[in-house]
């Protein structure tokens, strides 16, 4: 397949792996370390929400739901149960995977604005379980979460965590490219365009979006529990429909179908409140602004300002 | 090859389908024919599991397939085109017709996202498989262009030879040269003999009455649902029925 390019698809990830490396050098104090792992986190749910909404062309409205749960259930085992804090992320994934595939096929058959009112409903439900088990969760006020410890090795200093999620994410950047850039890939997008077309050669159309959703749902699951793990702390704070929705705003934003689109949304909306701080009561109206500004005048996300140089991948916009 | 007996769909009050019963045999050109409203897209739709049967049955080679979903069709070996275009406009020629040879393809979940060499050389080989079927109706040079940029005649053959990549015995055609001008039609005409050649069976739903004479080895005609007429090109049209109930007092040129 021509259309994204292999050689595209290697030069990419060399500049990413590079501006990943060259960053550090930027951020002076542990704060600027903060915001950088946190929208790192958001970009890898985001990348795995991109696949399921740009691509296969079905909305969540439930992710920052999924990856909270999926940080409960690892904070859970790790704080109750005494769980290793990778077996505890292991088995979370399982869970949700299971979670997702269960739901996603009652879920999937839905469409549009339709599918947007049940995931949206998901979230809110599981936001009110993490609200009110307080035995399990601490209810509204959180729980903190033991560190995260990997072969007796302890991730304390803000770059040690900086490093591991970087690398989480050129991993999950490769994977994605892989599975756009095959059968699976190409079966997803012509879900997107046509369902007709993919069932009458042959697809499985409702196997298909079972499996992108499990995807997409451990991906957030893996970020979300890092973020338990990182942060020290959670609370049902982090599975609000609000969390929801701004992801849903990263991938827009960022550009729908395009996985650097995915990185560029979510680093900009995680990071753009910080740098707004200091127009205090105005904050909120600006950051607003911004977003209405920048849909109007780059309907297909930020990425697309990369269009037209000799980013363009052949034939994508031909 | 393809059998149906009695086969009735009913919306509501209006009966589209009525106790239809016809035979296409292996090899043929089998048309379709009727007034709009007759029931013949309803019909494929039938026959492809998009609407289910109220009664009757439809056997593919003496197998129950009543009822059987598109997708599965296709692994015994029946596909379709759309009366109005079913393309993936986000995606080039090339990968329209790669979907359809992509039952053929890994989809193996590791494989996929570390694409193994298995991925590799399916993308390898198949594409060179579909850029031959390209070849055949002469758009090559269009193989990297996003098909929503390609032009309505192009997409409908795009449409047929994306079917003939599942390696299909039986393809069902809906209307395909609706909208299409003379030299079009004379392509996708052309196309459907290429077709014939290599033993696929058609049934063929179409309007065009100069190409379904041409090609058609047997017709059934339908109105109202039910079965007006059937035979050899020749034996329809001098059915005076038919003429009373379709062509009305005119000729077909």
């Amino acid at each position: 397949m021509k259309i994204l390019d292999r050689f595209h698809i290697k030069s990419s990830l060399v500049i990413l792996a590079l501006l990943l490396a060259v960053t550090p050098f930027f951020m002076t104090n542990d704060f600027y370390y903060e915001i950088a792992i946190v929208a790192l986190l958001n970009s890898i749910i985001v990348l795995g929400l991109n696949l399921l909404m740009g691509y296969a062309g079905q909305i969540s409205l439930a992710h920052g739901a999924f990856a909270g749960m999926g940080g409960y259930i690892s904070a859970i085992l790790v704080g109750s149960y005494g769980f290793s804090p990778l077996v505890s992320i292991g088995s979370a994934i399982v869970v949700m995977a299971i979670f997702a595939f269960i739901l996603s096929k009652p879920i999937l058959k839905l469409k549009g604005h339709y599918l947007a009112m049940a995931t949206l409903g998901v979230g809110i439900i599981i936001n009110i379980v993490l609200n009110s088990e307080e035995e399990l969760t601490g209810g509204s006020d959180g729980m903190s979460v033991d560190s995260f410890v990997v072969w007796g090795f302890e991730f304390t200093q803000s770059w040690e965590w900086y490093i591991l999620v970087a690398v989480l994410l050129l991993f999950f950047v490769w994977i994605m490219e892989n599975i756009i850039d095959s059968p699976m890939g190409r079966i997803l997008r012509s879900i997107h365009d046509s369902e007709k077309a993919s069932g009458s050669v042959g697809v499985d159309i409702s196997h298909y979006k079972s499996i992108v959703f499990v995807i997409s749902v451990v991906i957030a699951t893996i970020a979300g529990s890092l973020y338990a793990f990182f942060s020290g702390f959670i609370s049902p704070q982090e599975a609000s429909f609000n969390h929801s929705i701004e992801l849903v705003v990263m991938v827009v934003l960022g550009g729908m179908g395009r996985i650097y689109g995915s990185i560029i949304g979510a680093v900009i909306l995680t990071s753009l409140p910080q740098f707004l701080t200091a127009f205090e009561d105005y904050q909120t109206l600006i950051y607003g602004s911004i977003i209405i500004v920048v849909m109007i005048f780059m309907p297909k996300g930020i990425v697309s300002l990369l269009d037209n140089t000799r980013w363009q991948r052949g034939g994508k916009n031909a | 090859m393809l059998k149906i007996t009695d086969l009735t769909k009913r919306f509501g009050g209006v009966t589209a389908v009525d106790g239809l019963s016809f035979h296409v045999k292996k090899g043929t050109v089998h048309s379709i024919i009727g007034p709009n409203g007759a029931g013949k897209t309803t019909l494929v739709n039938m026959i492809t599991g998009v609407y289910s049967s109220d009664e009757g049955s439809i056997f593919l080679d003496g197998a129950d397939i009543t009822n059987t979903a598109t997708d599965q069709l296709v692994y015994r070996g029946v596909c379709r085109t759309f009366q109005h275009l079913e393309i993936c406009g986000n995606m080039t020629a090339l990968e329209n017709i790669l979907l359809g040879f992509d039952r053929y393809m890994s989809k193996n979940l590791l494989q996929t996202c570390f694409r193994t060499a298995k991925i590799v050389a399916d993308e390898k080989r198949y594409t060179d498989r579909a850029m031959h079927l390209l070849q055949l109706i002469g758009i090559e040079r269009y193989a990297q262009t996003l098909a929503k940029n390609l032009s309505y005649g192009i997409l409908k053959k795009l449409e047929i030879i994306r079917a003939l990549a599942t390696s299909p015995e039986l393809i069902l055609l809906d209307e395909p040269v609706a909208g299409l001008n003379p030299s079009e039609t004379a392509e996708v005409a052309e196309l459907i003999k290429v077709l014939t050649d290599d033993e696929v069976t058609i049934v063929l739903v179409e309007h065009d009455m100069k190409m379904v004479m041409q090609l058609s080895d047997h017709i059934t005609v339908m109105n109202f649902g039910k079965k007006l007429a059937e035979g050899t090109p020749d034996e329809v049209l001098s059915n005076p029925e038919v003429i009373k109930a379709y062509l009305g007092s005119g000729s077909f040129e």
